[in-house]
Protein backbone atom coordinates (compact mmCIF):
# COMPACT_ATOMS: atom_id res chain seq x y z
CA UNK A 1 0.00 0.00 0.00
CA UNK A 2 1.41 2.79 -1.19
CA UNK A 3 -1.75 5.53 -0.48
CA UNK A 4 -3.96 6.54 2.09
CA UNK A 5 -7.22 5.35 2.91
CA UNK A 6 -8.41 8.89 4.00
CA UNK A 7 -8.55 12.08 2.55
CA UNK A 8 -8.48 14.20 5.43
CA UNK A 9 -6.56 13.17 9.21
CA UNK A 10 -9.83 13.60 11.56
CA UNK A 11 -9.03 10.98 14.05
CA UNK A 12 -7.17 7.82 14.51
CA UNK A 13 -10.58 6.50 14.66
CA UNK A 14 -11.19 6.59 10.63
CA UNK A 15 -8.21 4.91 10.18
CA UNK A 16 -6.98 1.72 9.21
CA UNK A 17 -3.90 0.00 10.28
CA UNK A 18 -2.57 -0.15 6.93
CA UNK A 19 -2.58 3.53 6.87
CA UNK A 20 -0.59 3.67 10.68
CA UNK A 21 1.58 1.49 9.52
CA UNK A 22 2.39 3.86 6.09
CA UNK A 23 2.69 6.93 7.90
CA UNK A 24 5.09 4.75 10.60
CA UNK A 25 7.43 3.48 7.27
CA UNK A 26 7.23 7.08 5.78
CA UNK A 27 8.02 8.68 9.11
CA UNK A 28 11.35 6.50 8.94
CA UNK A 29 12.50 7.89 5.83
CA UNK A 30 11.39 11.59 7.23
CA UNK A 31 13.34 11.05 10.46
CA UNK A 32 16.71 9.96 8.39
CA UNK A 33 16.06 13.06 6.72
CA UNK A 34 15.90 15.03 9.73
CA UNK A 35 18.65 13.70 11.17
CA UNK A 36 21.13 14.85 7.74
CA UNK A 37 23.33 18.02 7.71
CA UNK A 38 20.48 19.84 5.61
CA UNK A 39 17.50 18.88 6.92
CA UNK A 40 15.07 20.19 4.21
CA UNK A 41 13.44 18.59 0.90
CA UNK A 42 11.37 20.48 -1.89
CA UNK A 43 8.61 17.99 -1.70
CA UNK A 44 5.35 20.25 -0.69
CA UNK A 45 6.72 23.64 -2.28
CA UNK A 46 3.95 24.40 -4.18
CA UNK A 47 1.67 23.62 -1.27
CA UNK A 48 0.31 26.37 1.30
CA UNK A 49 -0.75 24.83 4.69
CA UNK A 50 -2.77 27.10 6.91
CA UNK A 51 -2.15 26.85 10.99
CA UNK A 52 -5.18 27.49 12.55
CA UNK A 53 -4.75 27.41 16.41
CA UNK A 54 -7.90 28.58 18.09
CA UNK A 55 -6.76 27.24 21.36
CA UNK A 56 -3.15 27.55 22.79
CA UNK A 57 -0.33 25.32 21.91
CA UNK A 58 3.19 25.57 21.66
CA UNK A 59 4.90 22.26 21.24
CA UNK A 60 2.32 21.19 18.53
CA UNK A 61 2.09 24.52 17.01
CA UNK A 62 5.74 24.39 16.33
CA UNK A 63 6.41 20.75 15.38
CA UNK A 64 3.74 21.44 12.84
CA UNK A 65 5.33 24.72 11.50
CA UNK A 66 8.36 22.91 11.83
CA UNK A 67 7.39 19.57 9.87
CA UNK A 68 5.99 22.11 7.10
CA UNK A 69 8.99 24.55 6.83
CA UNK A 70 10.93 20.93 6.16
CA UNK A 71 9.13 20.13 3.67
CA UNK A 72 9.23 23.56 2.41
CA UNK A 73 5.61 24.39 2.21
CA UNK A 74 4.09 27.46 2.46
CA UNK A 75 3.10 28.27 5.94
CA UNK A 76 0.66 31.12 7.02
CA UNK A 77 -0.45 31.03 11.40
CA UNK A 78 -3.42 31.95 12.89
CA UNK A 79 -4.32 31.81 16.13
CA UNK A 80 -8.20 32.92 17.62
CA UNK A 81 -6.48 35.35 20.23
CA UNK A 82 -5.79 38.23 17.54
CA UNK A 83 -7.88 37.35 15.06
CA UNK A 84 -11.77 38.44 13.88
CA UNK A 85 -12.84 35.22 15.59
CA UNK A 86 -13.63 37.53 18.66
CA UNK A 87 -15.41 40.26 16.63
CA UNK A 88 -18.06 37.15 15.74
CA UNK A 89 -17.11 35.03 12.76
CA UNK A 90 -18.45 31.78 12.40
CA UNK A 91 -16.07 28.80 11.66
CA UNK A 92 -16.48 28.28 8.08
CA UNK A 93 -16.46 31.53 7.12
CA UNK A 94 -12.87 32.49 9.15
CA UNK A 95 -11.60 29.17 7.27
CA UNK A 96 -13.69 30.43 3.54
CA UNK A 97 -11.87 33.60 3.99
CA UNK A 98 -8.52 31.99 4.36
CA UNK A 99 -8.98 29.37 1.65
CA UNK A 100 -9.63 32.21 -0.56
CA UNK A 101 -6.24 33.26 -0.42
CA UNK A 102 -5.59 29.65 -2.06
CA UNK A 103 -4.93 27.42 0.61
CA UNK A 104 -4.40 23.53 -0.06
CA UNK A 105 -4.45 22.40 3.52
CA UNK A 106 -5.25 22.90 7.13
CA UNK A 107 -3.88 22.23 10.26
CA UNK A 108 -7.43 23.03 13.09
CA UNK A 109 -7.26 22.69 16.87
CA UNK A 110 -10.38 23.84 18.50
CA UNK A 111 -11.59 23.20 21.62
CA UNK A 112 -15.05 21.85 19.98
CA UNK A 113 -15.16 18.28 19.69
CA UNK A 114 -15.73 17.39 15.93
CA UNK A 115 -14.78 20.98 14.25
CA UNK A 116 -11.96 19.35 12.15
CA UNK A 117 -14.60 16.68 10.99
CA UNK A 118 -17.77 19.72 10.86
CA UNK A 119 -14.69 21.56 8.62
CA UNK A 120 -14.14 18.41 6.27
CA UNK A 121 -17.73 18.28 5.21
CA UNK A 122 -17.85 22.09 4.49
CA UNK A 123 -14.65 23.26 3.10
CA UNK A 124 -12.52 22.77 0.35
CA UNK A 125 -9.15 21.91 2.21
CA UNK A 126 -7.39 18.66 3.28
CA UNK A 127 -8.09 19.03 7.06
CA UNK A 128 -5.57 17.33 9.63
CA UNK A 129 -7.02 17.73 13.43
CA UNK A 130 -4.75 18.96 15.66
CA UNK A 131 -6.66 18.01 18.86
CA UNK A 132 -10.89 18.72 18.70
CA UNK A 133 -11.48 19.44 22.60
CA UNK A 134 -11.64 16.22 24.41
CA UNK A 135 -12.26 14.01 21.17
CA UNK A 136 -8.92 13.09 19.51
CA UNK A 137 -5.45 14.05 18.83
CA UNK A 138 -4.42 12.03 15.96
CA UNK A 139 -0.70 12.82 15.14
CA UNK A 140 0.35 13.01 19.09
CA UNK A 141 -1.26 9.48 19.33
CA UNK A 142 0.60 8.06 16.11
CA UNK A 143 3.99 9.85 17.19
CA UNK A 144 3.75 7.94 20.89
CA UNK A 145 3.11 4.56 19.04
CA UNK A 146 6.14 5.87 16.63
CA UNK A 147 8.12 6.31 19.94
CA UNK A 148 7.28 2.90 20.93
CA UNK A 149 7.63 1.15 18.42
CA UNK A 150 11.32 2.90 18.54
CA UNK A 151 12.05 2.26 21.65
CA UNK A 152 10.20 -1.76 21.95
CA UNK A 153 11.31 -3.02 18.48
CA UNK A 154 6.94 -2.72 17.57
CA UNK A 155 3.42 -1.84 19.34
CA UNK A 156 2.01 -5.23 18.68
CA UNK A 157 1.84 -7.40 22.07
CA UNK A 158 2.89 -4.48 24.28
CA UNK A 159 0.98 -3.54 27.39
CA UNK A 160 -0.02 0.34 27.58
CA UNK A 161 -1.16 2.36 30.53
CA UNK A 162 -2.51 5.53 30.38
CA UNK A 163 -1.93 7.35 33.76
CA UNK A 164 -4.14 10.61 35.03
CA UNK A 165 -6.46 12.67 33.68
CA UNK A 166 -8.29 10.17 30.86
CA UNK A 167 -11.71 12.49 31.40
CA UNK A 168 -10.49 15.18 29.78
CA UNK A 169 -8.08 13.80 27.34
CA UNK A 170 -8.19 13.72 23.14
CA UNK A 171 -4.39 12.15 23.95
CA UNK A 172 -5.83 9.70 25.66
CA UNK A 173 -8.79 8.42 22.92
CA UNK A 174 -6.52 8.88 19.87
CA UNK A 175 -4.22 6.64 21.87
CA UNK A 176 -6.43 3.75 22.85
CA UNK A 177 -7.15 3.55 18.94
CA UNK A 178 -4.24 3.90 18.18
CA UNK A 179 -2.33 1.25 20.19
CA UNK A 180 -5.47 -1.08 20.08
CA UNK A 181 -5.12 -1.21 15.84
CA UNK A 182 -1.76 -1.78 16.13
CA UNK A 183 -2.11 -4.74 18.37
CA UNK A 184 -1.15 -3.73 21.93
CA UNK A 185 -3.56 -4.37 24.96
CA UNK A 186 -4.14 -1.02 26.84
CA UNK A 187 -5.20 -0.22 30.33
CA UNK A 188 -6.16 3.14 32.07
CA UNK A 189 -5.15 4.48 35.53
CA UNK A 190 -6.19 7.40 37.41
CA UNK A 191 -9.15 8.49 40.41
CA UNK A 192 -12.70 7.16 38.82
CA UNK A 193 -13.73 10.85 38.96
CA UNK A 194 -11.07 11.15 35.80
CA UNK A 195 -12.01 8.37 34.14
CA UNK A 196 -15.00 8.16 31.94
CA UNK A 197 -17.67 5.56 32.88
CA UNK A 198 -18.19 3.75 30.06
CA UNK A 199 -14.13 3.37 29.33
CA UNK A 200 -14.92 -0.77 29.27
CA UNK A 201 -16.77 -0.61 25.80
CA UNK A 202 -13.46 0.54 24.67
CA UNK A 203 -11.56 -2.84 25.89
CA UNK A 204 -9.52 -1.23 28.26
CA UNK A 205 -9.32 -2.01 31.79
CA UNK A 206 -9.34 0.18 34.66
CA UNK A 207 -6.60 -0.42 37.50
CA UNK A 208 -7.57 2.62 40.14
CA UNK A 209 -4.34 0.91 41.59
CA UNK A 210 -1.16 2.67 40.08
CA UNK A 211 1.56 0.15 41.38
CA UNK A 212 -0.74 -2.55 39.88
CA UNK A 213 -1.21 -0.92 37.09
CA UNK A 214 2.77 -0.71 36.88
CA UNK A 215 3.65 -3.92 37.82
CA UNK A 216 1.44 -4.82 34.46
CA UNK A 217 2.23 -2.27 31.93
CA UNK A 218 5.24 -2.08 29.61
CA UNK A 219 5.17 0.92 29.18
CA UNK A 220 3.37 4.20 31.23
CA UNK A 221 2.27 6.70 29.48
CA UNK A 222 1.16 9.88 31.62
CA UNK A 223 -1.09 12.15 31.32
CA UNK A 224 -0.78 15.76 31.92
CA UNK A 225 -3.64 17.24 34.97
CA UNK A 226 -5.56 19.84 32.53
CA UNK A 227 -6.88 22.29 35.17
CA UNK A 228 -8.15 24.33 32.96
CA UNK A 229 -10.32 21.61 31.63
CA UNK A 230 -11.97 21.26 35.35
CA UNK A 231 -14.96 22.94 36.18
CA UNK A 232 -15.30 20.95 39.24
CA UNK A 233 -13.02 19.47 41.63
CA UNK A 234 -12.18 16.10 40.58
CA UNK A 235 -10.09 15.13 43.73
CA UNK A 236 -9.43 16.83 46.67
CA UNK A 237 -5.57 18.60 46.38
CA UNK A 238 -2.72 18.59 43.48
CA UNK A 239 -0.39 16.92 46.80
CA UNK A 240 -3.00 14.16 47.40
CA UNK A 241 -3.04 13.58 43.67
CA UNK A 242 0.72 13.20 42.72
CA UNK A 243 0.74 11.40 46.10
CA UNK A 244 -1.36 8.59 44.92
CA UNK A 245 -1.39 8.53 40.71
CA UNK A 246 3.01 10.77 40.76
CA UNK A 247 5.72 8.75 39.33
CA UNK A 248 8.97 8.77 41.14
CA UNK A 249 11.99 6.52 41.06
CA UNK A 250 11.35 5.15 44.07
CA UNK A 251 8.31 3.72 42.89
CA UNK A 252 9.74 2.56 39.42
CA UNK A 253 12.72 1.03 41.19
CA UNK A 254 10.40 -1.26 43.36
CA UNK A 255 9.07 -2.37 40.06
CA UNK A 256 10.79 -5.80 38.91
CA UNK A 257 10.96 -4.87 35.63
CA UNK A 258 12.49 -1.42 33.40
CA UNK A 259 9.25 0.07 31.80
CA UNK A 260 9.44 2.93 29.02
CA UNK A 261 7.51 6.17 30.31
CA UNK A 262 6.05 8.62 27.95
CA UNK A 263 4.54 12.14 28.59
CA UNK A 264 2.68 14.23 25.57
CA UNK A 265 3.66 17.30 27.81
CA UNK A 266 3.48 19.71 28.90
CA UNK A 267 4.93 18.03 32.29
CA UNK A 268 3.76 19.27 35.52
CA UNK A 269 6.88 18.32 37.30
CA UNK A 270 6.32 17.42 40.51
CA UNK A 271 2.06 16.37 39.85
CA UNK A 272 2.00 13.42 37.67
CA UNK A 273 6.17 12.89 37.00
CA UNK A 274 8.84 13.63 39.30
CA UNK A 275 11.77 15.63 38.11
CA UNK A 276 14.66 12.22 38.82
CA UNK A 277 11.86 10.22 36.29
CA UNK A 278 11.22 12.76 33.63
CA UNK A 279 15.22 13.07 33.29
CA UNK A 280 15.83 9.18 33.86
CA UNK A 281 16.70 7.04 30.92
CA UNK A 282 13.05 5.29 31.26
CA UNK A 283 11.62 8.29 29.93
CA UNK A 284 11.41 9.30 26.27
CA UNK A 285 9.83 12.33 26.52
CA UNK A 286 12.50 14.10 24.18
CA UNK A 287 12.22 11.44 21.63
CA UNK A 288 8.56 11.73 21.36
CA UNK A 289 9.12 15.46 20.51
CA UNK A 290 11.31 14.68 17.93
CA UNK A 291 9.37 11.67 16.59
CA UNK A 292 6.50 14.10 16.47
CA UNK A 293 8.00 15.99 13.62
CA UNK A 294 9.00 12.61 11.38
CA UNK A 295 5.48 11.69 12.14
CA UNK A 296 3.54 15.18 10.97
CA UNK A 297 6.07 15.33 7.50
CA UNK A 298 5.10 11.58 6.62
CA UNK A 299 1.45 13.01 7.42
CA UNK A 300 1.61 16.34 5.65
CA UNK A 301 3.32 13.98 3.28
CA UNK A 302 0.97 11.39 2.26
CA UNK A 303 -2.16 13.86 1.97
CA UNK A 304 -0.78 16.10 0.03
CA UNK A 305 0.15 13.22 -2.06
CA UNK A 306 -3.86 12.91 -2.39
CA UNK A 307 -3.82 16.46 -3.39
CA UNK A 308 -4.59 16.26 -7.51
CA UNK A 309 -2.79 18.21 -9.51
CA UNK B 1 -5.36 -5.81 -28.12
CA UNK B 2 -1.58 -4.72 -26.57
CA UNK B 3 0.92 -7.29 -27.66
CA UNK B 4 4.55 -7.04 -26.06
CA UNK B 5 7.46 -8.70 -27.74
CA UNK B 6 10.56 -9.21 -25.76
CA UNK B 7 13.97 -8.44 -27.39
CA UNK B 8 17.46 -9.16 -25.79
CA UNK B 9 19.75 -6.62 -26.07
CA UNK B 10 22.64 -7.74 -23.43
CA UNK B 11 23.33 -11.22 -22.82
CA UNK B 12 24.44 -12.75 -19.70
CA UNK B 13 27.86 -12.92 -20.88
CA UNK B 14 28.15 -9.49 -22.44
CA UNK B 15 26.53 -7.87 -18.98
CA UNK B 16 29.42 -9.83 -17.09
CA UNK B 17 31.74 -7.98 -19.71
CA UNK B 18 30.28 -4.59 -19.57
CA UNK B 19 29.95 -4.41 -15.84
CA UNK B 20 34.48 -5.67 -15.92
CA UNK B 21 34.77 -2.80 -18.31
CA UNK B 22 32.83 -0.03 -16.26
CA UNK B 23 34.84 -1.11 -12.79
CA UNK B 24 38.41 -0.75 -15.15
CA UNK B 25 37.04 2.33 -16.20
CA UNK B 26 36.58 3.94 -12.66
CA UNK B 27 39.75 2.53 -11.69
CA UNK B 28 41.37 4.43 -14.72
CA UNK B 29 39.96 7.82 -12.77
CA UNK B 30 39.69 7.39 -9.40
CA UNK B 31 43.01 5.10 -8.33
CA UNK B 32 42.70 3.83 -5.26
CA UNK B 33 39.06 5.84 -4.68
CA UNK B 34 40.36 7.46 -0.95
CA UNK B 35 38.84 10.52 -2.18
CA UNK B 36 35.54 8.54 -4.15
CA UNK B 37 32.31 7.86 -3.14
CA UNK B 38 30.31 5.53 -5.39
CA UNK B 39 26.24 6.51 -4.65
CA UNK B 40 23.35 4.28 -6.29
CA UNK B 41 20.27 5.37 -6.70
CA UNK B 42 17.06 3.60 -5.34
CA UNK B 43 15.73 1.39 -6.09
CA UNK B 44 17.60 -0.39 -8.99
CA UNK B 45 21.25 1.53 -8.94
CA UNK B 46 21.82 0.09 -5.76
CA UNK B 47 21.81 -3.45 -7.05
CA UNK B 48 23.80 -2.00 -10.25
CA UNK B 49 26.45 -0.42 -7.16
CA UNK B 50 26.85 -3.20 -5.46
CA UNK B 51 28.40 -5.83 -8.53
CA UNK B 52 30.12 -3.12 -9.47
CA UNK B 53 31.55 -2.41 -6.03
CA UNK B 54 32.09 -6.30 -6.06
CA UNK B 55 34.07 -5.73 -9.25
CA UNK B 56 36.10 -3.24 -8.17
CA UNK B 57 37.54 -5.08 -5.06
CA UNK B 58 37.77 -8.28 -6.96
CA UNK B 59 40.22 -6.44 -9.33
CA UNK B 60 41.93 -4.21 -6.75
CA UNK B 61 41.68 -6.44 -2.95
CA UNK B 62 40.53 -2.73 -1.84
CA UNK B 63 37.96 -3.43 0.73
CA UNK B 64 37.73 0.61 1.76
CA UNK B 65 35.69 1.74 -1.09
CA UNK B 66 33.10 3.63 0.46
CA UNK B 67 29.75 3.22 -0.97
CA UNK B 68 26.08 4.32 -0.17
CA UNK B 69 22.24 4.52 -1.43
CA UNK B 70 20.40 7.32 -2.11
CA UNK B 71 16.56 7.85 -2.16
CA UNK B 72 15.62 10.34 -4.12
CA UNK B 73 11.59 10.37 -3.63
CA UNK B 74 11.19 13.48 -1.38
CA UNK B 75 13.37 15.36 -4.23
CA UNK B 76 11.43 14.11 -7.64
CA UNK B 77 9.76 17.28 -9.99
CA UNK B 78 6.20 14.43 -10.34
CA UNK B 79 5.03 14.83 -6.51
CA UNK B 80 1.23 15.32 -6.74
CA UNK B 81 1.08 14.76 -10.64
CA UNK B 82 1.26 11.08 -10.46
CA UNK B 83 -1.80 8.45 -9.67
CA UNK B 84 -0.57 7.28 -6.62
CA UNK B 85 2.42 9.07 -4.33
CA UNK B 86 5.74 6.51 -4.76
CA UNK B 87 6.28 4.60 -1.60
CA UNK B 88 10.04 6.23 -0.56
CA UNK B 89 12.83 3.90 -0.07
CA UNK B 90 15.70 2.95 2.22
CA UNK B 91 18.19 5.73 2.11
CA UNK B 92 21.70 4.73 3.50
CA UNK B 93 24.30 7.71 3.58
CA UNK B 94 26.49 7.18 6.70
CA UNK B 95 29.05 9.87 5.22
CA UNK B 96 29.65 13.21 4.33
CA UNK B 97 30.02 14.21 0.37
CA UNK B 98 32.51 17.38 1.46
CA UNK B 99 35.42 17.29 -0.78
CA UNK B 100 34.85 14.01 -1.98
CA UNK B 101 34.66 12.67 -5.68
CA UNK B 102 31.12 11.48 -5.87
CA UNK B 103 29.78 8.73 -8.63
CA UNK B 104 26.07 8.80 -9.10
CA UNK B 105 25.06 5.34 -10.24
CA UNK B 106 21.65 4.13 -11.60
CA UNK B 107 20.45 1.14 -14.05
CA UNK B 108 18.97 3.21 -16.86
CA UNK B 109 19.24 6.79 -17.71
CA UNK B 110 15.97 8.51 -19.88
CA UNK B 111 14.71 11.84 -19.24
CA UNK B 112 17.60 12.81 -16.67
CA UNK B 113 14.91 13.57 -14.37
CA UNK B 114 16.02 11.03 -11.60
CA UNK B 115 19.22 11.96 -11.80
CA UNK B 116 18.35 15.84 -11.07
CA UNK B 117 16.58 14.62 -8.19
CA UNK B 118 19.54 12.57 -7.27
CA UNK B 119 22.22 15.61 -7.35
CA UNK B 120 19.98 17.61 -5.66
CA UNK B 121 19.45 14.94 -2.54
CA UNK B 122 23.05 14.46 -2.74
CA UNK B 123 23.75 18.14 -2.22
CA UNK B 124 22.34 17.55 1.48
CA UNK B 125 25.22 15.65 2.74
CA UNK B 126 27.87 18.13 1.80
CA UNK B 127 29.62 20.22 -1.25
CA UNK B 128 31.43 17.26 -3.29
CA UNK B 129 34.34 18.29 -5.18
CA UNK B 130 33.16 16.46 -8.19
CA UNK B 131 30.29 14.44 -9.43
CA UNK B 132 30.50 11.69 -12.15
CA UNK B 133 27.11 9.53 -13.29
CA UNK B 134 27.76 6.02 -14.29
CA UNK B 135 24.60 4.22 -15.95
CA UNK B 136 23.83 0.78 -17.10
CA UNK B 137 21.78 1.71 -20.10
CA UNK B 138 21.86 5.15 -21.53
CA UNK B 139 18.55 5.74 -23.58
CA UNK B 140 19.58 8.88 -25.60
CA UNK B 141 17.66 9.64 -27.52
CA UNK B 142 14.62 10.63 -24.71
CA UNK B 143 16.16 13.32 -22.64
CA UNK B 144 13.98 16.01 -21.29
CA UNK B 145 17.24 17.72 -19.11
CA UNK B 146 20.59 18.57 -20.31
CA UNK B 147 22.65 15.30 -18.60
CA UNK B 148 25.42 13.28 -20.13
CA UNK B 149 26.39 10.35 -18.35
CA UNK B 150 30.46 9.75 -17.79
CA UNK B 151 30.18 5.86 -17.96
CA UNK B 152 27.90 3.95 -20.10
CA UNK B 153 27.73 0.17 -20.08
CA UNK B 154 25.48 0.20 -23.44
CA UNK B 155 23.90 3.10 -25.21
CA UNK B 156 20.44 2.14 -26.79
CA UNK B 157 18.06 4.19 -29.35
CA UNK B 158 14.39 3.24 -28.81
CA UNK B 159 11.44 4.85 -28.83
CA UNK B 160 9.16 6.03 -25.66
CA UNK B 161 6.76 2.81 -26.12
CA UNK B 162 9.56 0.77 -25.83
CA UNK B 163 11.24 -0.15 -22.00
CA UNK B 164 14.08 -1.67 -20.93
CA UNK B 165 14.00 -4.12 -18.36
CA UNK B 166 17.30 -5.21 -16.29
CA UNK B 167 17.29 -8.46 -14.84
CA UNK B 168 19.84 -8.74 -11.96
CA UNK B 169 21.60 -12.46 -11.88
CA UNK B 170 20.02 -14.12 -8.83
CA UNK B 171 19.32 -18.14 -7.57
CA UNK B 172 17.66 -18.96 -10.90
CA UNK B 173 17.87 -15.76 -13.42
CA UNK B 174 21.07 -14.73 -15.48
CA UNK B 175 21.68 -11.32 -15.78
CA UNK B 176 20.43 -9.92 -18.97
CA UNK B 177 18.81 -6.61 -20.35
CA UNK B 178 15.73 -6.83 -22.93
CA UNK B 179 14.07 -4.26 -24.79
CA UNK B 180 9.84 -4.77 -24.13
CA UNK B 181 7.91 -3.40 -27.51
CA UNK B 182 4.38 -2.71 -26.88
CA UNK B 183 2.73 -3.16 -30.30
CA UNK B 184 -1.09 -1.93 -30.90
Amino acid sequence: MSELSVNHLLGIKNLQREDIELIFKTADNFKRIINQPIKKVPTLRDITIANLFFENSTRTRLSFELAEKRLSADVINFSSASSSVKKGETLIDTVNNILAMKVDMVVIRHPNPGAAEFLSRNVKATIINAGDGAHEHPTQALLDSFSIRERLGSVKGKKVVIIGDVLHSRVALSNIHCLQKLGAEVAVCGPSTLIPKHINSLGVHHYSDLKEALKWCDVANVLRIQLERQDVNYFPSLREYSMVYGINKELLDSLEKEIVVMHPGPINRGVELSSDVADSDHAIILDQVENGVAIRMAVMYLLAGKLKK
Amino acid sequence: MKMKTEKQIVSSNQFEIMIERLAHQLIENHSDFSETILVGLQPRGVEFTNRVLEKLIEITKNKDIISGSLDITFFRDDFGRRDTPIEAQELDMNVSVEGKKVVLIDDVLFTGRSIRAGMDALMSFGRPKQVELMVLIDRRLKRHLPIQPNYVGKTVDSISSERVVVKWKSEDVKDEIILLKSEE
